[in-house]
C-alpha cells in the first residue's frame, strides 16, 4: 500500500519571512501531499514534537536569518534522540555553499537555495520516499 | 521502526500503552492507512475510549482557537488531553494543508497534550475515516479527553455525531449564521451552541435566534445549552469547559451517552459489514451469473451466520 | 486661470521662496547631454484643461502632490542615498558608523538583529544562532552607549529599523543623547515603529495589536512634545510587497495602515497637524518600471486626498507623502547574481522617477547572503550613476503626461481605493488584520506569482529562461559565530553591575503604567532604560501585562 506522504514545513529561528515556507507548503499540498505548516518562530524542540505527533516522513526547514548552522543540526539531533531519526530533514533559505556541505554532514538530507523550482523538491521527496518503510 | 510483522505492531501498541508520542503518532498513521494492519493493530488496542468532545461549525468560526483554550482549561483541571484536528483533503490533488494546530502552539512543550492533524482523504461527513480508531488509540494512551475538530461546511457537520459523545456547534455573530445554520440542519446535532467571537457585534441577535429555535439535545428532552465565548482571549471558556463536564455527566446518568455509543458502534458494524461484502465481491470477480442466486436461501444462510458470529452482541453494549 | 498663468503663480509663490533658501544644483547640468536646456517642470500643452490638471496632478510641491512633494525636487538636491548597515556587536557597528561619517555620510541607518527586534536579550534561549546576525545586538543602554560612542547625536540623523520595541530603542537613543549633553529637540532621525505591517507581512511583532497601537501613539506624542525633528514612524509597504503583495496591494495596505495610525492618534487626543507632518512612508521599488512609477505618484495623490478629505487637514506638511524607497529584494535571483545589478538599476530608476526622498539600493548578492563590501559599493554607485549621468534628475516628474503612466496612476489609485473601501467596511485595518484578510490577499498573490514563474507564464531571466549560461561565482561573506558569546557575557555583566533594586523598581513602575490603559508608557520606559534595565526585561514586563501576539497564519 502506498503511504500517504506527510510533510512538516517548519520555521525555526526568529525571522518572520515566511513567504517561501508558505509557498512550499501550498505547492506541496497541490502536489498531493499532506502538509502541516508550523508557523514562525518555532524552537527545534517544538518542531520535533510536531513532527512526531504528526508522524510526518519529512521535515522541511526554512530559515532566512542565517541561524541555520545552529538550528538545523539541532533538529536532526533531537529527532534522533526521540527515536525518530528516520524522519527525513531537508532545508531551504539563504545558505552559503560551505554551510550546505556541513549541514549535509550533520544529517540534513538536502538543501534548496532560494528560487528552487518546486519540481526539484517534489523529485527529492519522491526519490526519498522509496526508502521509507511501508505502513 | 519497521513495519510488516505483528511483532512491530505489538511494539507500537506497547509504546502506545507506555504513552510514547512516537508510538502514538505511528499508530494513528497505521489506522489512517487502513487495511489489514489497521485491523490487527486495533485488535491489540484495549481500554474504553475516553470522552470525545466534537467541535463543528463554519470555517473560521474559531474552532481551533476554542479547542486551544479548552485544552488550557482541561490542563488546569489536571487532565491529559488529546486533539484530533481534521481538515479537508483536496478533491483534485488529494493533498491537504493541515492548519489547525497553528492555533494551538501555546501547548507546545506540554507532554501531557497530544495534537494530531488528519486529512479527510475523501471520507465524507467532515471527518477522517480513521478518526474513531484514533480516539481509541488515544484512550489506550491514557488521555482523559479527546477534542475533535471537524470540517464544518454545509451538511457535513453531522459526521461529528459518529464519533463524539458531546457535540459543540461553534457559531459567530454577525455572519448570517443564524439563518444558514438553521437551514443546514446543524441545529439537530448540537448539545451546546457556542456564540464565539462574542466580542463582535451581533451576539445578542444570534443568541435570541438560538433561543427562539428551542433547540433540543439529540435523543433527550433537554434544552441544548447556549454559551458565549471569546476564544481569542479565553473569555467564557472556563464556564464552557465546566458546562461540558456537567453535561457529559448528566447525559451519562440519563443513559443518553450509552445510547449514542451504541448507535455509533452499530454504524461502525454496518460500515464494516458493507465494506467486507464489497471487498469479497470485488476479489471474487462479482456475483454468479444472474438467475442462479436464490435470495431466500442466501438470506437464511447469512442470517444464521450472523447469529453465530455476532450472537446477540449487536443489541448489547460495546465490544 | 490658464495653465501658463498658473505656472507663473506657482513659480512666484511656491518655487521662488524655496529656491531663495535652497538654490537649484549647480554641480550637475540642468540640460540634456547634447545641451538642450531642461525646464524645471513640463506641463500639458497650452489650451489643455487647467482645472483638470490641477485636480489630478497639480504642480510639484502643491496639492495633491502627484508630481512630487517639493517644487524643485532633485534639481534642488538629490535624494538621500541611505544604505543601511549594522552587524555583530555594538562596538563593530560603531566603528563602521564612524568610518562612514568620516567619509562624509551624514545619515546613519541601523539594522538590529532579530532578538533585539523581538525584545529578547542575547542570552535568551530563542536568540540561539541569531545574535548579531541580521543587524546589531542591543541588550541595554550600555550597548547603545557603545553604538553611538563618539558620534555627535546633534549632528547626525539616525534611522532605526525597529518596530515592536521601537519605544525602548527610542528611549535608549534619547538617554544616550542626554549623556552626551545633547538636547532632545536637536535629535533628528526616524524609527520605523510600524507594527501593523509586522502582523501582515514581516513577523517581528511582540504584543497584540491593541497595546501595540498604544505604544505607537505614545511614541507619537513623545516625539511631538519632545523630539520635534524626529520622524515618529515610517509606514512601510516594503515588507508587504516583499511578502508577495502586488503593487496595488502594497499601496492600499500601506495607506490603510497609515489611516489606522492617524485614527489611533486622533482618538488618543493628538491634534492632526501636531503629528501628521512627522509621518513618513517606506515603499518597495520593483522591476515593472511604469507600474512602480505610477504607484509612487498615486500614493502621493491618495494620501493628500485622504489627509484633506478624510481628516480635514489643510497643512501641506501633513498632506505631503514623503517616502523612502528600497529596491526589491524579492525580485533578485540567486541564479546569475550579477544580473541583479541590472535589476537594481531598474528599481532605483523607478524610485527616482517616482520622486523618492531617500533610497536604499540592494546589493546583487542580497538573495544569497549578507552582501560583501564590493557588492555594497556597486549598489551605491548605481544610485550615483542615475543621479549624475542619467539625466532623469534634471527635470521634475519627467514621466508626467505620458498617457500610459497617467492612465496607470489613475488605475492603481482606483484599484487601491477598492481595497481601502473594503477595509473600511471591515472596520478598519486593525479589524481586517484580525480577520486575516490582508494576509490572505498577500499570500494568494505570492502564490500566484510563484506559480506563474513555475509554469513559465512569467519569465525571469536566469530562473526560468536564459538559464545555464553558468552561474557566476560570488564571494559570499561567511556568517559570524563569535558574537553570541561576547554579547551574552556583556548583558550578564550589565545585570551584575547595575543597581539591581533601582532597575527592578523602574520595571515595577512600568508594569503599573501598562496596567492603566490611559497612562503614558514613554517616560517609564525612559526611566527603566536609564536604570539599565535590559531590552528583554522591559519587553518581558510588557509581555506579562499585554500578552503576546500569536501568528495569524492563513495558508
Ligand atoms: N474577534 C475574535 N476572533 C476570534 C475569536 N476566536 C477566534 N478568532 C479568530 O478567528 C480566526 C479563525 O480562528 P480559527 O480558530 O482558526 O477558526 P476555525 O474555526 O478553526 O477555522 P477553520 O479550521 O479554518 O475552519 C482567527 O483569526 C482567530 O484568531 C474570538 O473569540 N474573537
Ligand atoms: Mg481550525
Amino acid at each position: 500500500m502506498e503511504n500517504t506522504v506527510r510533510i512538516l514545513i517548519a520555521k525555526p529561528g526568529l525571522d518572520g519571512h515566511d513567504r517561501g515556507a508558505k509557498y512550499i507548503a501550498r505547492a506541496l499540498r497541490d502536489a498531493g501531499y499532506e502538509v502541516i505548516y508550523s508557523g514562525i518562530r518555532q524552537t527545534p524542540e517544538a518542531i520535533v514534537e510536531m513532527a512526531i505527533q504528526e508522524d510526518v516522513q519529512f521535515v522541511g526547514l526554512s530559515l532566512l536569518s542565517g541561524a541555520h548552522m545552529a538550528l538545523f543540526p539541532r533538529v536532526v539531533d533531537l529527532l534522533r534522540e526521540h527515536d525518530a531519526g528516520d524522519i527525513v530533514v531537508f532545508g531551504g533559505g539563504i545558505i552559503p555553499g560551505p554551510d550546505v556541505y556541513e549541514l549535509q554532514e550533520a544529517g540534513v538530507r538536502a538543501v534548496f537555495p532560494p528560487g528552487t523550482p518546486i519540481k526539484k523538491v517534489i523529485d527529492f521527496i519522491e526519490a526519498t520516499r522509496q526508502e521509507l518503510p511501508a505502513l | 521502526m519497521t513495519g510488516g510483522e505483528d511483532g512491530a505492531l505489538g511494539e507500537i501498541v506497547d509504546g502506545v500503552r507506555r504513552r510514547r508520542p512516537r508510538a502514538i503518532g505511528r499508530a494513528i498513521s497505521i489506522v489512517e492507512a487502513g487495511g489489514p494492519r489497521r485491523d490487527t493493530l486495533m485488535d491489540l488496542i484495549d481500554g474504553t475510549p475516553p470522552p470525545v468532545v466534537g467541535l463543528t461549525g463554519p470555517p473560521g468560526a474559531g474552532k481551533s482557537t476554542l479547542i486551544a483554550a479548552l485544552v488550557s482549561a482541561a490542563r488546569e483541571a489536571g487532565k491529559r488531553v488529546a486533539v484530533l484536528a481534521v481538515d479537508p483533503s483536496s478533491p483534485f490533488s488529494g493533498g491537504a494543508l493541515l492548519g489547525d494546530r497553528l492555533r494551538m502552539t501555546r501547548h507546545s512543550g506540554d507532554t501531557e497534550v497530544f495534537i494530531r492533524s488528519m486529512a479527510t482523504r475523501g471520507h465524507g461527513g467532515g471527518l477522517s475515516a480513521a478518526a474513531l480508531e484514533a480516539t481509541a488509540i488515544l484512550g489506550a494512551a491514557g488521555f482523559d479527553t479527546v477534542f475533535v475538530e471537524s470540517v464544518g461546511v454545509g451538511q457535513s457537520e453531522v459526521g461529528i455525531m459518529s464519533i463524539a459523545d458531546l457535540v459543540l456547534v461553534v457559531l459567530n455573530p454577525g455572519t448570517g449564521d443564524e439563518i444558514q445554520t438553521l437551514k443546514a440542519g446543524v441545529m439537530e446535532i448540537g448539545d451546546v451552541y457556542i456564540i464565539n467571537k462574542a466580542d463582535l457585534a451581533g451576539a445578542d441577535d444570534l443568541e435570541r435566534a438560538l433561543r427562539h429555535a428551542q433547540l433540543v439535545i439529540p435523543g433527550t428532552e433537554h434544552r441544548a445549552e447556549i454559551c458565549r465565548t471569546v476564544a481569542a482571549d479565553g473569555t467564557g471558556v472556563p464556564e464552557l469547559y465546566a458546562a461540558t463536564g456537567d453535561l457529559l455527566a448528566r447525559l451519562d446518568e440519563d443513559g443518553a451517552l450509552d445510547r449514542r455509543r451504541r448507535v455509533r458502534v452499530t454504524a461502525a458494524w454496518e460500515q464494516l459489514a458493507g465494506d467486507l461484502l464489497r471487498q469479497w465481491l470485488r476479489e471474487r470477480g462479482g456475483v454468479p451469473p444472474a438467475g442462479r442466486v436464490r435470495f431466500g436461501e442466501l438470506r437464511d444462510r447469512l442470517w444464521a451466520l450472523m447469529d453465530e458470529v455476532l450472537g446477540d452482541t449487536g443489541t448489547g453494549g460495546e465490544t | 486661470m490658464s495653465l501658463s498663468n498658473e505656472r507663473s503663480r506657482w513659480e512666484r509663490e511656491v518655487v521662488q521662496p524655496v529656491v531663495r533658501r535652497h538654490p537649484e544644483r549647480r554641480d550637475g547640468r540642468l540640460e540634456t547631454a547634447s545641451g538642450v536646456p531642461l525646464e524645471r517642470v513640463y506641463l500639458p500643452p497650452e489650451g489643455a484643461d487647467g482645472a483638470a490638471y490641477r485636480e489630478s496632478l497639480g504642480f510639484p510641491g502643491e496639492y495633491p502632490f502627484t508630481r512630487g512633494v517639493q517644487p524643485t525636487m532633485y534639481r534642488g538636491r538629490y535624494w538621500t542615498m541611505r544604505q543601511y548597515a549594522g552587524f555583530g556587536t555594538a562596538r563593530e557597528t560603531n566603528e563602521r558608523f564612524r568610518y562612514l561619517l568620516d567619509e562624509g555620510q551624514t545619515g546613519l541607518s541601523v539594522a538590529f538583529d532579530l532578538p533585539t527586534q523581538i525584545g529578547y536579550d542575547s542570552d535568551h534561549g530563542l536568540a540561539l544562532g541569531e545574535v548579531g546576525k541580521v543587524g546589531v545586538a542591543i541588550d541595554s543602554l550600555a550597548d547603545m552607549e557603545v553604538l553611538f560612542d563618539r558620534i555627535p547625536l546633534d549632528r547626525v540623523s539616525t534611522s532605526m529599523t525597529i518596530n515592536a520595541p521601537a519605544a525602548v530603542l527610542l528611549a535608549m537613543y534619547t538617554v544616550v543623547a542626554e549623556k552626551q549633553g545633547v538636547s532632545r529637540d536637536s535629535l533628528r532621525g526616524t524609527i520605523q515603529n510600524d507594527i501593523l505591517k509586522e502582523y501582515i507581512a514581516r513577523g517581528t511583532y511582540i504584543f497584540p495589536p491593541e497595546p501595540s497601537m498604544r505604544l505607537v501613539t505614545n511614541t507619537f506624542r513623545f516625539c511631538a512634545e519632545e523630539l520635534p525633528r524626529w520622524n515618529s514612524i515610517s509606514i512601510s509597504g516594503y515588507h508587504i510587497r516583499e511578502a508577495g503583495a502586488t503593487a496595488v496591494q502594497e499601496l492600499a495596505f500601506t495607506l490603510a495602515d497609515a489611516i489606522a495610525y492617524v485614527e489611533a492618534a486622533l482618538s488618543a487626543g493628538l491634534d492632526i497637524d501636531a503629528f501628521a507632518g512627522r509621518l513618513s512612508f517606506f515603499f518597495s521599488a520593483g522591476s515593472d518600471l511604469l507600474e512602480e512609477v505610477a504607484k509612487f505618484r498615486a500614493a502621493r495623490r491618495m494620501w493628500a486626498r485622504i489627509m484633506k478629505e478624510r481628516f480635514g487637514s489643510d497643512s501641506p506638511r501633513s498632506q505631503a507623502l514623503r517616502f523612502h524607497a528600497q529596491t526589491s529584494g524579492a525580485a533578485l535571483t540567486a541564479q546569475q547574481p550579477d544580473n541583479n545589478v541590472v535589476r537594481v538599476t531598474l528599481h532605483a530608476l523607478a524610485a527616482v522617477l517616482g520622486g523618492a526622498q531617500s533610497l536604499h539600493t540592494n546589493s546583487r548578492d542580497e538573495a544569497l547572503s549578507l552582501p560583501t563590501e564590493e557588492s555594497v559599493r556597486i549598489a551605491l554607485r548605481t544610485q550615483q550613476i542615475i543621479a549624475l549621468e542619467s539625466g532623469v534628475a534634471n527635470t521634475v516628474d519627467p514621466l508626467a503626461g505620458s498617457w500610459a503612466v497617467e492612465a496607470l496612476t489613475d488605475e492603481l489609485e482606483s484599484r487601491a481605493r477598492e481595497y481601502l473601501e473594503r477595509i473600511d467596511r471591515e472596520g478598519g485595518m486593525v479589524a481586517a488584520i484580525g480577520r486575516g484578510t490582508p494576509q490572505r490577499d498577500i499570500e494568494d498573490a505570492a502564490y500566484r506569482y510563484q506559480r506563474e514563474i513555475e509554469d513559465h507564464d512569467r519569465l525571469v531571466v536566469g530562473v526560468n529562461c536564459h538559464e545555464g549560461i553558468g552561474d557566476s561565482c560570488i564571494d559570499v561573506m561567511g556568517f559570524r559565530q563569535d558574537v553570541h558569546d561576547a554579547q551574552v557575557s556583556r548583558v550578564e555583566g550589565v545585570r551584575e553591575e547595575r543597581d539591581g533594586a533601582a532597575a527592578a523598581s523602574t520595571l515595577a513602575a512600568l508594569r503599573d503604567a501598562a496596567r492603566d490603559p490611559d497612562a503614558d508608557l514613554m517616560e517609564p520606559i525612559v526611566e527603566a532604560v536609564r536604570a539599565y534595565a535590559t531590552l528583554g526585561e522591559i519587553c518581558g514586563a510588557l509581555r506579562d501585562e499585554f500578552g503576546e501576539y500569536r501568528q495569524h497564519t492563513v495558508v
